[in-house]
Order: structure tokens, then sequence, then C-alpha cells
């Protein structure tokens, strides 16, 4: 009654087996109902008392060897299978996969959301007025005298009834005012026109204006804002200076121009950004503003200028001619 | 305005070089667009004499000349000019000169004839615009001398683009007196000395609209030589302003204007009967102005008129039936004040943008007017001679513009500004601006005040804060201080039942779509075309008839993009527009927000493993219910044309159209473009458009919780045969009804007609899925319900389970 030879025996067979069936083979072998272990065990009762409790200690042993070996193998030898399957079912990791392409958002709107986004973190709401406008909210509350020739700055479509087509987003700040009192601070985003096209113009283009009216507005506070409206948007510390200009709804007025950095980081051309002042007080008083109590700043851009300078679009007309070659370059 | 660097720098005792002095203009708000030499190099061009002229041996056109160049030694040079005489002055380019047009001068033979240099013209030179003859110069030239040194060519003209309120500086001397105030340096005024009269003659003048010209200088000058030539200091000042030299008077009048900003005019007197008459003009009167045009007159026009009619549009262009030119002797000067609000837009209006009306409608110094007739007065005797009358000055004092004093306040300027000025700071500003100030007595609680009156060509100094811009601008605006954001904060929120705009369109970017932004004018005849018209507003003045309508739909705008890039070879397009429309009907004007869908070529990206087709009304519908998704809770439906959606609109396939409800509104139209039209537009693949109201497309019902259910769902599959003429959309709805309450969901899963269904039918597999949120259904209690479903499919709409 050899047992530990027979177990020796069985795990050698056992390394040897490379499948299932031969697998079971051995376990029928040694551990099945007439199996070699099993028929040693039948065996134990007649041995006498005193032997046959290490006997039988000895061959439970085995038996528990060997069942662990065989489920050890039996494992190892569907892990191995399990690899060749997986190694057979491979894809080739590089060919398109399936989906739609990414569409995208016009240059205009990617400048127009991150103006807005970045003044109305600054906590100036979004408000919006009709294209189709009147004299009187282009013009006149905005302190442009019937004919003045700062009226012949904004080349202005008329509709056969004398309406006519915003050349501005400034009526808005008349009909927020007009509806509501001070603290003000809004910005009025939308289209606008002016009957003029050539290379640095279309009749169309968008623009952002924005109005502060409070206690205490001051042109400084006007200046910081605005240096830290064109440095968040450009993402750099640019230099930026105001030129005295004239806007009839603003007083004093200013040009902003804002130093461009090369691409190698030096200084390069001054470009004009930005046109702002102080709310001229004929225009708070046309709101009903007390133009004592209260002053106010507003300032105006032009998105597509914005757009041109951030993506460096060369050319004002791309953006109104949707050429898919060159809307897929924004997304 | 242009100005030459030197002129200015006669009345302004600066040391800034061209270029600063344009950033120091800029700077002060009077921009330089432009800096330019007055002349390119010209070494080796000098002034020479024509000693001869001997006809050409062998050209008719040619000329053979002896020149004086100065050096002792006399040159031969063929020369075509016309205008070559014996004794000429010229402008000569030396052997070895290179022209500024690149022409390097070499010793030539001309047909034959030796030609040792060149004489030249004005566009040769680059000095001018007159080919018709060589550059003629003055008899006193010295020959020898460099022409640039003889022209003082060492000049720049500075371009300055002013803002309306600037008219004081449309003048040399007004912008160097606004410069002196900047930089601080002394201002060369020059008084102008009058003119003692020497004869007693007079013209009658009567101001029949004092409102509209209050002020009106005027003198006879008699017995003026017009042939005199205009000297040439005189004639290089007006030509770096843009202007020609003429005639004597007229460069005078020209010179005064851009050196005192004062427009002027001379009128023939032999050619005016008996007196000046400045008054409206009536309609249907007509004149004949000085460039040669015809114009009918307005009520709302002044006119300079004689005893015959207008003679002059006043302050805009005189006449060609009074103008001086060569056969005039005596002439009658005109130096008027005419108030901006008479010319403003006249001048617009007939489309003559002349120097005159450009002054007079931003306004003229009101006090300028004697001063520039003595000036002009005092030139013409020193060029052409004359005897001068006396003075007529007509004056209505009570319509001449005054300025009035405007109340200045310390602590106004430093609210205004975030400044911390003191009373001296602001004085000795207003001060150098030639401001009259007055300190006001100091009332309690308020710091320094004063009363400051404007100087009277400032006609653009009207309140306190017109005052306090003029403080900023000579401080300089970037020496003042810069606050960081502050101030109070407002809480404002988007109304969460709106989706917002951004979120729409990030939505249709996620799923392909490209944002267009295309014009908001379109063709009346796109419009037309597509049906959409009957709304539309047309522009007054468009800027061409490709842009004469207010869109009245995105889709004229979408399917001009479509074309473009189809054409430009884009197999597949998925664009959209967000944007506004322009319509005019019963209820009056709107103007709606919508949004445009359009679908054209491929359905999905060319891929190895996916079938390739063209896009389908479902592709299209798919976008669409992706968008009403967003607004659960809504009842959306999609009707094709009939009762409830109306007749399908002309530019949609009618058998492909549905018109798209949000609970009983209709919201807007989509479909395949009508194929007809398709073809017209010359469209070579299938377009799916949709235009959606957008306020209906965002807004939606805030979420609401309902309970879950804990119990699992069921589902049964029927397979049905359908009459074709039942739309799934019914079939659908008769089966929600049937089904009560626990029916969670259906799901469409099959569509199948041909072989093996019978024809007029079509074979549709639906599931249902019952969830109840009280109980686990068992078997029998989905039974039930399912036959309740197949019972009032069969009564209601002759459906039949497949067998």
């Amino acid at each position: 009654m050899d047992v530990p030879g027979l177990v020796e025996r069985a795990l050698k067979e056992l390394d040897a087996a490379e499948d299932g069936p031969a697998l079971e083979a051995i376990r029928v072998r040694y551990l099945g109902k007439k199996g070699e272990l099993t028929a040693i065990l039948k065996q134990l009762g007649s041995l006498p008392a005193e032997e046959r409790k290490a006997a039988g200690q000895s061959v439970n042993q085995a038996k528990k060897t060997l069942s662990e070996a065989i489920s050890g193998r039996q494992k190892l030898l569907q892990q191995a299978d399990l690899d060749r399957e997986l190694a057979a079912d491979r894809v080739d990791v590089t060919l398109p996969g399936r989906g739609v392409d990414a569409g995208g958002h016009h240059p205009v709107s990617l400048a127009m959301d991150r103006i807005l986004d970045i003044f109305n973190r600054l906590g100036f709401a979004t408000e919006t007025g009709p294209e189709v406008e009147d004299d009187y909210h282009n013009f006149e509350a905005l302190n442009f005298p019937p004919h003045h020739p700062a009226r012949a700055m904004h080349d202005t479509f008329y509709l056969p009834d004398g309406r006519l087509l915003r050349t501005h987003t400034s009526p808005v700040q008349i009909r927020v005012m007009k509806n509501r009192q001070p603290p003000v601070r809004i910005v009025a985003p939308g289209r606008v026109f002016r009957s003029d096209s050539d290379q640095t113009h279309t009749p169309q283009f968008h623009q952002v204006e924005g109005l502060l009216v409070d206690t205490d507005v001051t042109f400084a506070d006007l200046k910081g804002l605005l240096h830290d409206f064109v440095n968040a948007y450009f993402e750099a510390e640019l230099e930026m200076r105001l030129r005295p200009s004239y806007f009839p709804f603003t007083e004093p007025s200013a040009e902003v121009d804002v130093r461009w950095q090369n691409a190698d980081g030096s200084a390069g051309r001054w470009l004009e950004v930005l046109g702002c002042g102080m709310v001229h007080p004929a225009v708070l008083e046309n709101c009903g503003v007390d133009s004592e109590k209260y002053t106010g700043y507003a300032f105006g851009l032009g998105v597509e200028r914005f757009a041109m300078l951030r993506y460096q679009v060369d050319d004002l007309r791309l953006f109104f001619e949707n050429d898919l070659n060159f809307l897929r370059q924004f997304r | 305005m242009k100005v030459s660097y030197n002129w200015l720098k006669q009345w302004v005792d600066f040391d800034l070089g061209p270029e600063e002095l344009a950033s120091v203009l800029t700077m002060a708000g009077l921009e330089v667009d432009e800096i330019t030499p007055v002349a390119a190099p010209l070494d080796g061009v000098v002034v020479a004499r024509v000693a001869g002229v001997e006809p050409h041996p062998d050209a008719d056109r040619l000329r053979v000349c002896t020149v004086d160049p100065g050096t002792g030694e006399l040159l031969t040079i063929v020369c075509g000019a016309p205008n070559v005489y014996p004794e000429m002055k010229v402008a000569l380019a030396t052997v070895g000169t290179r022209l500024p047009g690149g022409l390097k001068i070499k010793p030539a033979r001309l047909r034959g004839v030796a030609s040792e240099g060149m004489l030249c013209s004005e566009p040769e030179l680059g000095l001018g615009e007159d080919s018709s003859g060589l550059m003629e110069l003055p008899a006193n030239a010295p020959v020898g001398t460099a022409l640039e040194a003889f022209l003082g060519l060492d000049d720049h003209v500075l371009e300055v683009d002013l803002t309306p309120n600037r008219a004081d500086c449309l003048s040399v001397r007004g912008l160097a007196r606004d410069l002196s105030a900047v930089t601080g340096d002394s201002f060369q005024a020059s008084p102008v000395e009058p003119v003692l009269p020497r004869t007693r003659a007079t013209f009658p003048v009567r101001l029949d609209a004092p409102g509209d010209c209050p002020r009106y200088v005027g003198r006879i000058i008699q017995g003026v030589d017009l042939e005199a030539a205009t000297p040439i200091w005189m004639v290089e000042r007006l030509r770096r302003a843009g202007l020609r030299s003429r005639h004597p008077v007229v460069d005078v009048t020209n010179y005064v204007l851009l050196e005192l900003g004062q427009p002027l005019h001379a009128f023939d007197l032999a050619r005016l009967e008996k007196g000046i008459h400045v008054r409206r003009a009536s309609s249907g009167e007509t004149l004949e102005l000085l460039d040669g045009q015809m114009v009918g007159l307005e009520e709302d026009m002044l006119v300079i008129a004689d005893e015959s009619g207008p003679v002059a549009l006043a302050g805009i262009m005189g006449g060609q039936g009074t103008a001086v030119d060569t056969g005039t002797t005596d002439i009658f000067l005109e130096s008027a004040w005419f108030r901006p609000s008479t010319i403003m837009g006249r001048s617009r209006r007939l489309g003559l943008a002349t120097e005159s009306a450009h002054r007079f409608e931003r306004g003229v110094d009101p006090e300028l007017q004697t001063e520039a007739v003595e000036r002009a007065t005092g030139l013409i005797l020193e060029i052409a001679g004359g005897e001068p009358g006396p003075l007529t000055d007509i004056r209505n004092d009570e319509q001449i513009p005054e300025n009035r004093p405007v109340e200045l306040r310390l602590d106004r300027v430093n609210r205004l500004l975030g400044t911390d000025f003191d009373a001296e700071t602001v004085q000795e500003i207003l001060r150098r601006l030639a401001m009259t100030v007055e300190k006001s007595p100091v009332a309690e609680d308020s710091g320094p005040r004063w009363t400051v009156t404007a100087p009277s060509a400032r006609q653009d100094i009207a309140i306190e804060a017109d005052l306090i811009e003029e403080i900023a601008r000579i401080h300089g605006y970037n020496q003042l201080p810069e606050r960081r954001p502050g101030g109070r904060l407002i809480a404002g929120t988007a109304p969460e039942r709106q989706w917002p705009e951004s979120a729409l369109r990030n939505s249709l970017v996620g799923r392909g779509f490209h944002e267009v932004i295309t014009w908001s004018f379109v063709s009346g005849k796109s419009l037309d075309r597509l049906g959409l018209n009957d709304q539309a507003q047309p522009l007054a003045n468009p800027l061409s008839r490709d842009m004469g309508m207010l869109r009245t739909t995105l889709l004229a705008g979408l399917l001009e993009t479509a074309g473009t890039n189809l054409r430009r070879q884009q197999g597949r397009l998925r664009l959209f527009e967000l944007g506004t429309c322009f319509l005019a009907d019963s209820e009056g004007f709107r103007e709606p927000r919508r949004l445009g869908l359009l679908l054209a070529g491929a359905a999905a990206r060319e891929h190895w493993d996916t079938r390739a087709r063209k896009v389908d009304f479902f592709d299209l519908k798919g976008e669409v219910e992706s968008l009403t998704a967003r607004s659960p809770g809504v009842e959306w439906t999609f009707c094709a044309p009939g009762e409830k959606a109306g007749p399908v609109p002309g530019h949609l396939h009618p058998g492909q159209a549905a018109c798209l409800f949000r609970e009983d509104q209709p919201v807007g139209w989509l479909g395949q473009l009508h194929p007809g039209l398709a073809q017209e537009l010359d469209l070579p693949t299938p377009v799916f458009v949709a235009e959606l109201d957008l306020d209906s497309i965002v807004e939606r019902h805030l979420p609401s919780f309902s309970r879950l259910s804990r119990f699992p769902a069921v589902r049964r599959d029927l397979s049905l045969l359908v009459p074709e003429s039942v739309p799934a959309g019914e079939l659908i709805g008769v089966i929600r009804e049937a089904a009560g309450p626990d029916l969670r969901d259906t799901v469409l899963f099959d569509r199948y007609h041909g072989k093996g269904v019978e024809p007029g039918y079509e074979s549709l597999a639906i599931g249902l899925i019952f969830q109840s949120l009280s109980a686990t259904l068992v078997d029998s209690e989905v039974d039930a319900r399912v036959s309740n479903v197949v019972d009032a499919l069969k009564t209601r709409l002759k459906v039949e389970l497949r067998g």
C-alpha cells in the first residue's frame, strides 16, 4: 500500500495531461468509484485497528492533494484555452470607428459665447432687443440729432415706412433703462446692419454692447473693466490704451486699442478693439434717469473683429460664406 | 483732412518728428490715419531753363531742346511734351537719376538724336496728376537748384480723420491751436492785418433767412489779374492738401479755407444782378453748379440769389453762371456763417461732398468771417493785384450762436473720472484750451466750481461733461487711473423653463451639425421661389437686388449655403442656423426667432462597415425628435398635411412633409425640399429641411419627479397586419388607449410589406411594455390587457393579428 508512490505517479500523469478528457481519465483512475485510491480506502477496514487510523489519514490526505491538483490543472488548461481563443479574436484597432462626425459652432458664435461668458461672470445680464428699430431708439434717444454728421458714420438701411435696421445694439440700453431704474448692468448682443460692403465691411455683423449705470461709476471703472475683459478674452496680459473719440451717446468717449503680441511674444501693432465712454447725461435724462444722481458707462465691440483676432481669420467675408472647409476649422 | 507737417510747424513750435506728431495727435483724439512723404526722393532732379527749342529732324512729335542745367554747360534733350517753349523753367532729371516710377535716366538716342537727360511732367516726378505736358516751374526759379530744395519737398502729409465734433480742427490753425494745448508748446498766433479799402464800391446784401444765415461779410475787389501765377509755395501747400491750383482767386479762397477753416466764395461781379439775397429756395428752382451739374432745389435748401435767381447753393457749392474765370476782372468775395442744421444732410442728398459743406455742417467759427475775408483780400492783392472796396458786414446778432458759460464742478470732474485733480490742475488745462474761466463762489458742502466759456471756434462744448472730456483729453486718457471691476452685484438668473440657445447649439453640434450664419437680406426671387414671400418686407435702400428683402425664412440662406457647398464637392451636409426672420402680417410686424435644419447627401459618414445610403425623411425627423425629447411632458405631434396641419407648403415634397405641433400649436414644417425646386436651385441630391419656431422648441416644463416602480416590467410583442391607410401614429394611439395606465412604453421594431403580405397592407411588429407602480403584473393580467388592445385594433382600425 504505497500511498506516497501512488500520489507521486498520479501527479506526474497530471502534469502530462493536456486537455479535459485526459484530466477526467486521471480522476477516474485514482479517485473514481473503482479508482486506485478508492480501492485502498476500501481495504482500510481490513487493517489492524492501531494502523487503521494513520493509514486512513494518509489516504485522505492523498485524496485531497490529488483533488486540488486536478482542479488546479483544470484551471490552468482553461486559462490557456481562453488565451488561445482571445488571441484569435483580435481586431485591427487602426480601422476607422463607427459614428457621427462632430459638427461645429460658427466662429462668430464661439467668440460671442466667450465674450458673453466673461461679462456674465462679471455680473452683466444679457438683454436683447428687436433688429428692426425706429429712429427714436436707434438715434434720437441716443443723442443723434436729425441729419447730424455723426449719422453718416452709420450707413443705415431703411424700410419704406421709415423704420430701420438697427445700426448698433445700443437701442437696447434705451429700452432697458426706460423699464428699470438703476442699478443697470447689462450686455446686449446681437446682429446689426450698415449699408456698407467691401473687404473690411459686411452689411451685417454682430455686436456686444455693455451698459452699467449706478451711483459712483467712473471712467476709471470703465478702464479697469475693459482691461480685465481684453486680458480675459485673449488670455494674455495685454497693453491697452484709450484714445479720445466721439460718440453722440457718451461723453467722454474713447476708442480702445490693445497692443498685439507677436507669435514670438514681442510687442506688435496697436489694434482698435472697442468703443466706449461715460453715458451722456442727455441719454440718461431721455430714459428718465437722474443724471446728477447716477453716472454710467457704455461700451461696444464687434464680435467678428474679436473672432478674427482670436482665430487669425484674415478676411471678414469668410464668416458669411459658410464654406464647410472654413467652418470645420472651428468646433 | 490732409495737413502738411511743415505748415503745422509754422504755427506751433513743437519738437516732434512726423511719426511722433502723428502719435501725439492720435492720442489727443485727432486720429492720424496715414503719414506720407510729400515726394519720393528726387536726387538728380534740378531746376533748368529751356534755352532753345528746335524741331526734330525725323519725328513730327518730338522737339530737340537745348537746356541750361546751371552747370555752365548746355545739354541737348529730346522732348515730346507739347507745352515746351524757349525760356521755360522746367524740372530736369539729369543722367544717373532714378525717378520715383523706377525709371533710370541714361544717355539715349531718340530717332537718331542724342538726349542727355529728361524733362519731367508731374506724374513722372510723383508730384501730381497732370500728364498733359511738362511741369512748369515759376519764371524766377533759380536754375541749378535741386528741385527738392526749391519746392521744399522735405515734408510729410498727415491725413487726420476728425470726428464730427471737432470742426475747430478742420484748418491748419485750428489743429495747431489744439496741438499747442496738448503739448504745451507755444502757439504762433499771427493776427491778420485789415486791408485799407481803395474804392467805395460795395454790393447790396440782404438776409431774408437770418436764422439760416445770420452773418454775411462781402467785399468787392476790382481789376484782379486772373492770369497772374499763384506762387509756388501756395501751389505746393494746396497740392499737399489734395487741391489743384487753378487761378489766383480760387487758389486763395482754398488756401484761406485750409489755413483758417472759413469757406469763402468768389463771384464774378459782372455776372451778378443788382444785389445778393440769402434766402430759402422755392421748389421748382434749379441751379447749374460749378461742376456743371444741374440740380433741382427744394424748399429746405438755402441759396445765394441775385435779382435773376439762385447763383449759389449756400455753403455747399457755387453756381456756374457767376463763376470766376479767365475773363473775370472784378470779383465779389463772400465770407458767411451758415447754421449747421441748414446745411446738414443737403449735400449728402445731392451727392456733393464739398470741403465747404463738410465744414459748415460741423460748425464754422461764427467769429471768423471778417478775419478770413481780410486774409483773402490781402493774398489776392499780393498775387493778382486789384482795388478792394470796403467790407459789407451784415449781421443778425440774435441769431449768431454764442458759447454760453458752462458750470464746472471740481467734485463732478473727479466723480466722473475717478481722479483726484486739484483746482489748479483743472484751471491750467482750461487755460491751455483758451477757455474763459471764472471762479464761482464756493457754496457750503461743495468744492471749487467755475463758469467756463469756450472760445467761439469750439462749438462742441455745451455741457459740463464736454468740459470734463476736455480735461481728460488734455491730461491724457492713459494717465487716468484704472480701477478693477467691483460694484453692486445683481442676482440675475436665466429662466429654467427655457433651454438656453447655447445648449441647443451644443446639442446640434454634438449630433454632427455645423452652424452657419447667413444674410438677413435675401433676394425677392429666392422668396418667390420658396413661396414664402407674402409677409416679406423690402428695404428702401438695399445694397443690391440680391439683398433687397428681409428674410421671412431661414431656408433661403440655408439652401444657398447648401448649393455652394455641394458645388464645392461636399458629399454630406448637416447644417443649422439660429436667427431672426422678419414678418409683416395682419398682426403687425414680428421678428420670430427660428431654427433651421438642413440635411443632404449621405446619411452617415462613409464607413467600411456601414451601408451607404442617402438621408431620408426619418433622418430629419429623428433630428427634430432629438430636440423635442428635451422638453419632456410636452405633447409633440407630427402631422401630415391635412385638416389639422393645413395644406403642404409649396416648397416641400407633398408626400414627405410634416407639421410639428407642440400641444395644439403648430411649430413649423419639416420634410423633403420639393424635387422641382431642388432642380430649379440646381441641387443634385435630395435635400431635407426643417424650420421651427425657436421659442416653442426651447420652452420646457420644470422637471417634476414621479414615483419609480419597484416591480418588474413585462413585454409582449404583437405582429399586426395593418391597412396601409392607417398611420402608425394612430395605431399607437389606439394601443395606448386600450392598454390602460400600466402600459409604460411601446416599441415599433419591425415594418414589412411585400411578399407574404397582402397588397394594401403592411406588417408591423410592436412591443408593449407593461409595468405597474403597485404590484407585479401576473400573466393573466397582462393577457387581459393585450386582448383589449387586439380587440380595439380590430374594431376601430381593422387591424388583425398576423397568423
